[in-house]
């Protein structure tokens, strides 16, 4: 068989096997109470951060980028939110609660609805206010200078960025830093992320971004997929190198 | 009531992703028709309806601030200005009248562009606190690859110091294409791995990004 051929089988086969191996690791995780995660610095001072907001009176501003929901980069975004739940579980009984951004219409709205659930959740179903997820650009510069806008102008003290996001992330950042505020960001695209490490105080690079559920505890599905994509990342490490050896010895031969 | 919303949208949206990734996988033609273009096209109808609902939730945001006491929120007063005077000038004169193409020829670029420059310095003004705030392995590395491709870029120094110059350059050569290029793909795979997870666990139902 021509796996180059192929391609739509080899993606079912993939899709396919990832969809068992959550499913094993989630059934052998029920039992479970520790997972050994490794240690990731950004994701403790995130759990510090939420804290200190609260206690402090300030607010977390969780943005969640301009990707479109029909485009892959969708995936980011929602990693975003799955963050902003569990950060509006902590932090929305506070006096600041957390504030959303989005720059996407779709993203708002599911902003709006994440914070919501949240607030449900903690039982203050009635003290939720739609303003705090919103859209403030359409453009990704425009985008940035209203985040920027919510850092300076709403007592805000942790910005969380975590969706599709380009250099405007930059601006973003450097806003945050002259509020002196805590900034742990991530993004699925490459070049932005270099820029995320330069500019942030603690950057996600690569896969971390998607281990945010497991490591903000958002359940059993999130630790998970995570062990699923470790299972499958040394799986493709190994055919790397075996196909990389095969072509070596071809060379010999 | 509050129990059958999350079933609802639960329901819609695990259906809705698992018809769209079928359809990927084996697509369906009804009298000829591809129905997975249809579902992503009504996807993109809604968002468009999402954007018209963000736009009225941005509006709505910044006139109660220039209700609210307090420091008079300059920001939203142009914010809104903007907005009422761009919607008229579109919806009288259409979008592409010579109003709207003035608004954003000579106003909306502008002021992109000039965000955009200021963004080159804030670069430039991060990799310099970088030093300050954590000097590991990674910083330097991350610096000093910055540092060897800014001056093999540079004609300044390729031309003043031709010899240094050539040397550079093969450093460069090598960087982009070794280990810049290895670690990219390396970085690119844990992202589709990632992404996959997560479509995978929407599609599960057991994350829900809608609220439910």
């Amino acid at each position: 068989m021509n796996f180059s051929e192929n391609s739509e089988f080899l993606a079912v086969l993939v899709v396919a096997g990832f969809f068992l191996l959550i499913v094993i690791f989630a059934v052998l995780g029920r039992t479970r109470t520790t997972w050994g995660l490794r240690s990731i610095p950004a994701f403790s001072r995130l759990s510090r951060a939420v804290g200190l907001a609260v206690e402090a009176g300030s607010r977390l501003h969780v943005s969640i980028g301009h990707g479109n929901l029909t485009s892959p980069g969708s995936a980011a975004s929602f990693v975003g939110l799955s963050m902003l739940a569990r950060i509006a579980r902590t932090a929305s009984i506070s006096d600041q609660p957390p504030i959303a951004s989005a720059g996407d219409g779709a993203l708002a709205i599911l902003a709006q609805d994440t914070l919501r659930a949240g607030y449900r959740e903690v039982g203050a179903g009635e003290d939720y206010n739609p303003d705090l997820g919103r859209i403030t650009g359409l453009t990704p510069i425009s985008f940035a200078a209203g985040a920027m806008s919510i850092i300076e102008e709403e007592n805000v003290s942790g910005n969380i960025l975590s969706g599709h996001f380009g250099m405007e992330a930059a601006l973003i950042l450097e806003a945050n830093e002259r509020s002196g505020g805590f900034s742990l960001s991530g993004t699925d695209h490459i070049p932005t992320q270099a820029i995320m490490f330069t500019a942030s105080q603690e950057a996600l690079i690569g896969e971390e971004l998607y281990a945010g559920g497991a490591y903000l505890r958002a359940g059993l599905m999130h630790t998970a997929s995570l062990q699923a994509q470790d299972v499958v990342r040394w799986i493709l490490v190994a055919l790397i190198l075996a196909g990389g050896i095969w072509k070596m010895l071809q060379g010999f031969f | 009531m509050n129990l059958k919303i999350p079933i609802i949208s639960t329901t819609i949206a695990v259906t809705s992703g698992l018809a769209v990734l079928l359809l990927y996988f084996s697509p369906l033609l009804i009298a000829n028709v591809d129905w997975r273009t249809v579902l992503l096209q009504w996807a993109t109808s809604l968002g468009a309806v999402a954007l018209l609902v963000g736009l009225i939730n941005l509006a709505s945001v910044h006139s109660r601030r220039l209700d609210d006491e307090g420091p008079f929120p300059v920001n939203s007063l142009v914010l809104m200005l903007a907005m009422i005077i761009t919607f008229i000038v579109v919806l009288v004169f259409g979008p592409t009248s010579v109003g709207a193409m003035f608004i954003l020829n000579y106003i909306q670029i502008p002021v992109e562009t000039s965000l955009i420059a200021i963004l080159a310095v804030t670069l430039i003004y991060a990799s310099a606190r970088l030093v300050r705030r954590k000097i590991d392995t990674f910083s330097i590395v991350f610096l000093s690859t910055g540092l060897v491709i800014l001056l093999t870029t540079s004609p300044l120094v390729t031309d003043l110091f031709p010899i240094v110059g050539e040397r550079l350059q093969a450093l460069r050569a090598w960087f982009t294409s070794v280990p810049a290029s290895g670690g990219a793909r390396g970085i690119l795979l844990g992202i589709a791995l990632g992404t996959i997870a997560t479509g995978i666990r929407i599609l599960m139902g057991a994350d829900r990004p809608y609220g439910g």
